[in-house]
């Protein structure tokens, strides 16, 4: 006998809705599946794949020379340190030590990065809590990053520059100049983003108090880099395993123990203030000799499982491969920190309005490729 | 404090932001010099691009269309998705030795990540990259090139 049931949408079940894959606040191929109260959320589904390539796996096929360009399409946003995290993985294997230019450079151009990353975060966090305005003044500074990149590197955003070993070439002459001309600009025009965003009374109330994350939850989801610090979990690899040229240089590691989203939205500006006294430093000392250590035309990593993990702009990037002595890796683990970030969702954005869900999602920085890989 | 007092300091507590960011961007109104609009470049002829811009991978002639490709095809086995073909020929020279010369260097644009690995491993710097921009096309077989340009021949003392 079937019993006859009315069920009326909405009433006593979750209304289910889909977020994205097209929606424009994800910033990418994303879908969260919603399930809905009214307007307050409590649950949040990510799905993710969308934009799946199968880096992993390609890279199988793919000698260590190669691999490099397909980490720049990981995280595009901040692609030096991907390629970073493989090269030192590489010469962690074969052991290698790289010139002490290498090194440095390495340094700056992981730096200026993180700052041209951080600097399209904050317009398109503003965007999505309506600010148009944060736009185009964050771009305007970009633009000067990228340009100092496409003179040394020929490109804007997929540089594919730092390979196992050393650097694709030397950087170009005005590399240094360009640099110091740079730092007193945007020293100046930084103060400009707390005052058009970070005061604002609308952007206050609605990033303060919203996605709470707290420290446990933080370590236990293993969400780092700017998200993880801003619920107090000290998590900066520059800090704890120093790789490159961070040993030597003096920088804080920012923390604030408030877990909001204004939290983490100050972390990544005080981070651009860091930022900048890192390459103050590190411009002047420069040290002359040659771009790349000697290397062998094909690289064959000796039998073993190595790992290298790296600082990107969102947070550890850890690399992991296994060889079998041959000139391709058997396999090839990214850890990207988005995936992490991202799963963390559900747990801030339970109990908070759909608008409010967009503002938790910006304050992750995600970026999807980097998600999907 | 008067939750009456408390309400009423917000708002022009509220307001006091709202203004320091209004006076940002009234600033620039005032001042648009410091604003940075960039044109789309249409002087092609004055337009002065960074030498190292990689557009495009070509294969630098001279006046008597002669390349330095020798066809040794180490750019093919750098090239990890496959954007360079290279098809050579074997030709009789002036000494009466059969040589491998280069037919053809097939180069795929729309397949080309413009990685660098072709140009910087190759070993007679053959090849090099055009700053050139605009590649969109109608066809997509208009973006499969030829880089040595026909009739063209090696140059001397150019060693294999």
């Amino acid at each position: 006998m079937v019993e006859k049931r009315e069920i009326i949408l909405g009433e006593n079940e979750p209304y289910v809705i889909n977020m994205g894959p097209q929606h424009p606040s994800t910033h990418g191929v994303l879908r969260f599946e919603l399930s809905l109260k009214g307007e307050t959320v409590f649950k949040v589904v990510p799905h993710c794949g969308y934009i799946h390539r199968g880096i992993e796996k390609m890279c199988e096929s793919n000698t260590y020379q190669q691999i490099i360009h397909l980490t720049d399409r990981m995280d595009y946003l901040s692609a030096h340190p991907n390629n970073e995290a493989v090269s030192l993985c590489v010469e962690k294997a074969l052991g290698i030590e790289v010139p002490e230019r290498v090194k440095v450079i390495r340094t700056i151009l992981s730096e200026l990065g993180r700052l041209a990353s951080h600097q399209l975060w904050w317009c398109a966090f503003g965007m999505d809590l309506g600010a148009l305005t944060t736009f185009f003044y964050g771009l305007r500074d970009r633009e000067k990053i990228l340009d100092i990149f496409e003179e040394s590197f020929g490109s804007r955003l997929l540089h594919s520059y730092i390979c196992p070993g050393g650097l694709m070439n030397d950087v170009h002459p005005n590399f240094k100049q360009r640099i110091k001309d740079f730092i007193p600009y945007f020293r100046k025009k930084l103060p400009e983003y707390d005052q058009l965003l970070s005061g604002n009374v609308i952007f206050k109330e609605r990033s303060r108090g919203i996605g709470m994350l707290s420290l446990e939850d933080a370590i236990s989801y293993g969400v780092t880099g700017p998200s993880g610090r801003g619920s107090g979990f000290s998590c900066d690899i520059r800090k704890s395993q120093p790789y490159s040229a961070y040993d030597r240089v003096d920088f804080k590691e920012i923390l604030f123990t408030e877990g909001d989203t204004y939290a983490r939205y100050r972390v990544r500006i005080a981070e651009m203030w860091e930022s900048m006294k890192i390459l103050e430093q590190l411009v002047d000392q420069i040290p002359d000799g040659d771009y790349t250590a000697k290397m062998k035309p094909i690289i064959k990593l000796p039998e073993g499982e190595y790992y290298q993990s790296v600082e990107t702009a969102r947070g550890e990037l850890g690399v992991y491969i296994v060889s079998k002595g041959d000139k391709f890796p058997v396999r090839v683990k990214f850890r990207t920190p988005n995936f992490s970030n991202l799963f963390a969702i559900n747990h801030m954005a339970v109990g908070h309005k759909i608008a409010d869900l967009v503002a938790i999602s910006g304050s992750l920085d995600l970026v999807i490729p980097d998600i999907d890989r | 404090m008067n939750p009456v007092i408390k309400y009423f300091s917000e708002i022009v507590k509220g307001v006091g932001t709202l203004i320091t960011g209004m006076k940002v961007t009234s600033g620039y109104f005032i001042r648009p010099k410091e604003i940075i609009t960039q044109k789309y470049p249409e002087n092609r002829d004055t337009l002065i691009m960074l030498e190292r811009f990689k557009g495009e991978v070509v294969m630098p002639h001279d006046e008597n269309n002669q390349h330095a490709c020798t066809g040794c095809g180490i750019c093919e086995i750098n090239c990890p998705n496959g954007s360079i073909q290279i098809l050579t020929a074997k030709i009789t020279n002036a000494e009466g030795k059969s040589v491998r010369v280069i037919d053809k260097h097939i180069y795929h644009l729309s397949m080309c990540t413009m990685c660098g690995l072709c140009v910087k491993t190759c070993p007679s710097d053959a090849i090099v990259f055009a700053p050139t921009f605009e590649h969109a096309v109608f066809d997509r077989n208009k973006l499969t090139l030829q880089l040595n340009k026909p009739g063209s021949s090696i140059k001397k003392g150019v060693k294999e």
